[in-house]
Formats: C-alpha cells, sequence, structure tokens
C-alpha cells in the first residue's frame, strides 16, 4: 500500500480516526473561517463533521490547469460539488461522493469523508476531504 | 457643477476575429468613436481604459496618435469597463477636463477561464482539486436560488432563447442563429442546472465612448445622452460570489444590491423610469437573479415575467436587447461597455430590428463579475 498524505497542510486533521476540517474562529467577532486564517486573533478550531447540503453543481467537463487529475478527457468523470452548511459554523465547499448526483438534494444530512485523490510525483497518494450523505 | 454627456460610441464587432489583436479592436472602437462624435483624436483631453487579457490600453497611442493625452489604465476583471466610464466620468465632473474617452477591449482564448488560486489570494489545493470553477459557482448560485423561490428550468431556457433571438437581429453579435427552447434544454448540461446553450464564452470585442461636458455636447451630436448615474461596488459580508472555499451562514446582499441603489439615487430616478435594461448575464440564471438584485422585481416573480414575454424586446422591460453576454460572448474589458453601447444605440433610436419601441428615455446597465464586484449606469436622453 503507498503512502497517503493530505494534499495540504492544516485542512483536515489526519491521520484520525474521526478526521475534521480544520477551520479558524476570529476571538473578536466569533465568526468561523475555512481554511484556518493565520492571524493573531483567530484560533484554531475543528469543524462538525456533519451538516446540510445547502446547494450543489456537478463537474462536467475536464477543469483546465491549476486542476492536477491527470486524465484524458474522454476518461474524465464527473463529480458534483456543493456548499455543506456546518450548523452554527459555516458552510464550507467541497466534492460530494457516495450518491448519484441526480439524487442531491438541498438540505439532506452529510459527513466528512477523506478520500483518496490523486498520486504525486513520489507516489504518494494525495487525500482530499469530501461530503457524502450520511448513513444515519 | 455640470452633467456629463455621451457624444461617440464606437463598436468592434463581438464573437472572433483571427489576426486581429485585441488592442487593434480597441483602437478600432476608439475611432468609430470619434469619428460618431466628428472629432479626432487631438480633440481627446484624457482617456481610460483597459482590458483583463489583451494588453494595456494606453499604448493604443501609437496608433491613436502621440498627442501626449494623459491615458490611464484601468484593471477591474469584469467591471473594467465600467470602471474606465465611471472614472471619465468623474474626472468631467471635478472640473479638470472637459472631454475624454472610456475604451474597453478584450481577446481571450476558446474554453473556460484559467483560474489562479495564489493570485485570488487563495491556497493551491482548492485549484488542484477541481473546485476553482467560475461555471460551479454559477450553478451552484442558480441551484440554490431556484430551490428558494421556484424557479425553473424552462426559466431558464427562456433567458437564452431571448438572447439568442435578440442577438440574431444584432449584427455586431457572436450568437447570431436563434436556439429553440427545447434545444437549450436538452443541450449538453455544463453544470447543473445549466447546459451549455445557456452559458456565455470567453469572446472577443471593443468599445469605447466618448464623454464630455453636457453644456458642450450640442458641438457633437444632435442626439446627445446623458449618463445619470454611475456607481461601482465590492462584497459586502454575507454576499455568495464565485471562489469561495467556504461562506457565511447567514446569508447577505450582493455587490449589485449596493450598487444599483447608489446608481439610482445618485440618478434621482425609480425604476419604473427605466424603459429597458442591460443585465448581466454570464449565464441565465445570472439573469434571472439580477433582475431582483438590481430592484426590478420581487425575488420569485421571474418565472411569470419570462413566461409572459415582459423581457423581450417588445415588453414591458426588455432586457439585454443585443443578446446579452450569451449571444456576445464575454470580453471581459469590454463587456460593460458593449451594454452602455447598446443602450445609447437604443436611446439614439438607431437599433434597427431590436429597436425598443415607443421611443425609449431611460436605460440602465449592470454588470457584475468576480470576486464580487458591480457596477451600473443609468443613461437618459
Amino acid at each position: 500500500m503507498s503512502t497517503q498524505k493530505p494534499i495540504a497542510d492544516n485542512l483536515f486533521t489526519w491521520p484520525s480516526d474521526s478526521p475534521k476540517l480544520i477551520g479558524s474562529k476570529d476571538t473578536e467577532t466569533g465568526r468561523y473561517f475555512f481554511p484556518a486564517k493565520n492571524s493573531n486573533h483567530h484560533e484554531k478550531v475543528e469543524l462538525s463533521n456533519k451538516g446540510k447540503l445547502w446547494t450543489w453543481t456537478v463537474q462536467r467537463f475536464l477543469p483546465k490547469t491549476p486542476y492536477i487529475e491527470q486524465v484524458a478527457p474522454e476518461d474524465f468523470k464527473p463529480y458534483a460539488v456543493g456548499y455543506i452548511e456546518l450548523p452554527g459554523e459555516i458552510m464550507v465547499e467541497s466534492r460530494l461522493v457516495g450518491i448519484d448526483p441526480k439524487e442531491l438534494e438541498i438540505g439532506m444530512e452529510m459527513e466528512l469523508t477523506i478520500e483518496p485523490f490523486v498520486k504525486n510525483e513520489e507516489g504518494e497518494e494525495l487525500l482530499i476531504f469530501a461530503f457524502k450523505p450520511s448513513v444515519n | 457643477m455640470t452633467d456629463v454627456a455621451i457624444v461617440g460610441i464606437g463598436i468592434h464587432p463581438f464573437g472572433r476575429t483571427d489576426g486581429v489583436s485585441g488592442l487593434q479592436q480597441g483602437v478600432h472602437a476608439a475611432k468609430e468613436a470619434l469619428s460618431d462624435a466628428e472629432i479626432e483624436w487631438k480633440d481627446i483631453e484624457f482617456a481610460y481604459g483597459g482590458s483583463s487579457a489583451a494588453g494595456s490600453a494606453d499604448t493604443m497611442v501609437s496608433e491613436l496618435g502621440l498627442t501626449g493625452v494623459p491615458f490611464m489604465n484601468v484593471s477591474n476583471g469584469c467591471a473594467t469597463g465600467g470602471s474606465a466610464l465611471l472614472s471619465a466620468y468623474t474626472t468631467i465632473k471635478s472640473g479638470q477636463f472637459d472631454i475624454g474617452m472610456a475604451v474597453g477591449f478584450d481577446k481571450h482564448p476558446r474554453g473556460a477561464f484559467n483560474a489562479d488560486p495564489e493570485a485570488a489570494g487563495l491556497q493551491k489545493w482548492y485549484g488542484e482539486t477541481g473546485l476553482m470553477l467560475t461555471t460551479q459557482f454559477f450553478g451552484m448560485k442558480i441551484q440554490r436560488y431556484m430551490h428558494d423561490y421556484g424557479i425553473t428550468s424552462d426559466a431558464l431556457a427562456l433567458v437564452a432563447e431571448k438572447a439568442f433571438n435578440n442577438g440574431s437581429l444584432n449584427p455586431n453579435a457572436w450568437r447570431r442563429d436563434p436556439v429553440s427552447k427545447e434545444d437549450i434544454l436538452n443541450g449538453m448540461m455544463v453544470s447543473d442546472p445549466l447546459t451549455k446553450f445557456m452559458f456565455c464564452s470567453p469572446a472577443e470585442g471593443a468599445v469605447a465612448l466618448i464623454l464630455c461636458r453636457a453644456d458642450i455636447a450640442s458641438k457633437f451630436t444632435t442626439k446627445p445622452l446623458y449618463l445619470k448615474g454611475a456607481a461601482f461596488r465590492s462584497r459586502p459580508l454575507g454576499s455568495f460570489e464565485v471562489f469561495s472555499p467556504s461562506l457565511e451562514i447567514e446569508r447577505g446582499p450582493s455587490p449589485t444590491v449596493g450598487a444599483a441603489k447608489a446608481t439610482f439615487e445618485m440618478a434621482g430616478i425609480s425604476h419604473e423610469d427605466i424603459d429597458l435594461a442591460q443585465l448581466q448575464d454570464t449565464e441565465s440564471g445570472a439573469e434571472i437573479m439580477h433582475m431582483a438584485e438590481n430592484g426590478f422585481c420581487k425575488d420569485g416573480d421571474q418565472e411569470k415575467m419570462l413566461q409572459d414575454g415582459d423581457t423581450n424586446i417588445d415588453g414591458k422591460l426588455p432586457v439585454n436587447t443585443d443578446g446579452g453576454c450569451i449571444a456576445n460572448g464575454e470580453p471581459v474589458g469590454a463587456s460593460g461597455l458593449r451594454q452602455v453601447y447598446e443602450n445609447c444605440v437604443q436611446l439614439r433610436g438607431a437599433a434597427g430590428k431590436r429597436q425598443v419601441p415607443n421611443n425609449p428615455k431611460t436605460a440602465y446597465t449592470h454588470v457584475y463579475g468576480a470576486p464580487g464586484i458591480s457596477a451600473c449606469t443609468i443613461i437618459t436622453n
């Protein structure tokens, strides 16, 4: 099994049995930010791993750079994208997995998952965050 | 303080013009505007201009003439043209100069725009993982809006159908063939719920306008038009904008709401006075949402308005009479000025087959773009 690592540092807690997105909270205003902001009045926070689908679409054509998946346009598999409302915190933009886009509905319960994305030049598998329908 | 008049207009046809650079298209539009005002480049006391991908506007002096004119470059994304116009307006209002030019042009490669996360203040992973696409944003914004206000895909198709119909009546448009509502709905899905016919494409084109003090306008034209209001806003907290890895849960107004309000206040007129409007239609859903964001209807009213043909050329409030971005494409630096150009043509009564009936007197423009900017104008005759 190849080594796995998050596509970027400080994006989500990893390795972890219960990974969370890493955001920050402005200690002056109470506003949440994702990704986390580096500032002397921001504290790092682990965001809720469950939320509701606020809106969605499907990416149906192969994106140009800076997209890094190496694939021929005819082999490209469309992927769903949406915003998940994490209650009391913030809405985060994310890939949506584990569901046929035809079944997506605004308001449905979603939960965080960490998914393999592509391999880098060193053969390491890069991990991204995504949301999938909640099981319960 | 003097009012500001528009006394000359020029355009280079939109679409694809192989072998002609964006700058050359800008020069073409500038010369046409000078000729329209029956003046020469040496009469121009100042100029503002810009493009997003086709070079610096001020280098046009090597084609137009080395008169020493102060020519300032404007770079403001989709509001480049609008910002050039607003700058020209303010310059004349201030009394610094009496007559000048605003010009916008562009030339983009085919296909969706390339985005650079770091140039937009974002982290690399956002682009690398395929989240940084304008098309996704447009799909997601209208998806939520349809859910909240009962707008249907049928309405999205009606907007595009109207754009192609109007474009077919506009010799300067890129897309000049009508496309049926059924073909629009059955077109390739790009970003749900938007099909390929509902999106505008990056393109080429240029527009130039000559502005002057209103009290000297009659020297240049028998039909001066007056720029009564012009305002620009960036995004307030809580607006839903392109390239947002996260959004505030508490939703707020878009930058359009603020720009529209400021423009109406500046002009001192109400929405009922507007005879026609050019509203940013990057895709069908944008035109629908912008009808409400600019205050021309309530959220959700657009469905019936479109079904009733209210925004057709012969409707109660004609919208995007030249075919908008959908039929003209989006040369970023030129789009905002194209809208003003079209309003000038309409208010002069010179729009031919696409002329809005009953002698329109007051016209509105609205441009919107990344990363959450909006500029509006009101022009009267």
